[in-house]
């Protein structure tokens, strides 16, 4: 097998090229998962016995809660690269993955409290699930306020790279939290032990809608990441000859 | 097909409120992000062009 030179892509010049190519791939491949997933969602998935067409709330709001978690997670992993290889582009996807993330957490958040008030008849209830879910909030609003504060880049990317490290220790306490307290949250729609507890059209549109998602969040990154790369290296001569 | 109608499709049970609340904010999120993802790049290009001019001068 070829010997991939990963070094030679993580310089940002070289880089730059190769998220062009990507992104786009990526984007279209969403566009296409999530109106089969809205099609299934929608026309193919039979009414739930005991919450009617209420729970269709379920094919945004399972997907968006579990790239919240994702998206973290995979910050906290290039952070860790950036301060095992120290790498200058480590730290700059993470700060492309960071408005994603948030974003996806405060959907999970916001679709949780429109299935939650007709279901328990509550916006919002501090149990075990939904604090934690919060506090992910935070962490990303954390993470974004103190890399932005920080003018010097490479400072910016080591102060947020720990802060995602240790951000990242909340990530299995929302998995788990339904197991570990008792919580009005429902426990898991899908498990690696159990399986599935869903009607199988419910399952692959929640499925298809999480792929959806995920193809999005790389496509986001990888075109942000690009923006962050020309912000910082404006004075080279390559970004300049790019610009041109 | 479960529909009836498209006002009964709408309508979700009753709970078209919520649905559509839900799916509505998914959509429009995700259509604010690409269009400030846009926004910033083409202002990073047109500083790195703004201030090339100014090294010429």
């Amino acid at each position: 097998m070829k010997n991939i030179q990963w070094f030679h892509w993580a310089a940002p010049q070289t880089f730059y090229p190769l998220a062009g190519k990507l992104w786009g791939p990526f984007a279209v491949a969403a566009a296409l998962l999530a109106l089969a997933a809205l099609w299934l969602g929608f026309f193919v998935a039979p009414t739930d016995f005991q919450q009617g067409e209420g729970y269709r709330i379920i094919f945004v709001h399972v997907p968006a809660s579990w790239m919240s978690m994702v998206i973290y997670l995979a910050m906290a992993f290039w952070a860790f690269l950036g301060f095992s290889f120290n790498t200058r582009l480590s730290g700059m996807m993470a700060q492309a993955l960071a408005p994603t993330g948030a974003l996806f957490t405060f959907l999970s958040l916001w679709t949780g409290a429109l299935w939650g008030k007709p279901m328990w008849g509550a916006w919002w209830v501090w149990d075990a699930r939904l604090t934690s879910e919060l506090i992910l909030f935070f962490l990303y609003m954390g993470y974004i306020a103190l890399t932005s504060a920080i003018d010097d880049p490479r400072r910016a990317d080591k102060a947020g790279g720990l802060l995602a490290l240790v951000g990242a220790v909340n990530v299995p306490i929302i998995y788990f939290s339904v197991k570990w307290w008792n919580t009005l949250h429902q426990g898991a729609s899908v498990s690696i032990t159990k399986g599935s507890s869903m009607a199988q059209t419910m399952l692959w549109a929640m499925l298809l809608m999480a792929l959806a998602f995920w193809a999005y969040a790389i496509a986001m990154a990888f075109y942000r990441v690009r923006s962050i790369i020309l912000e910082r290296e404006r004075h080279t001569r390559w970004a300049q000859e790019l610009a041109a | 097909m479960m529909w009836a109608s498209w006002s009964d499709f709408w309508a979700m049970g009753g709970y078209g409120l919520y649905v559509w609340g839900s799916y509505g904010a998914v959509a429009l999120a995700l259509l604010l992000e690409v269009r400030s993802a846009a926004y910033r790049q083409r202002k990073a290009l047109a500083q790195i062009l703004e201030q090339a001019q100014d090294i010429d001068l």
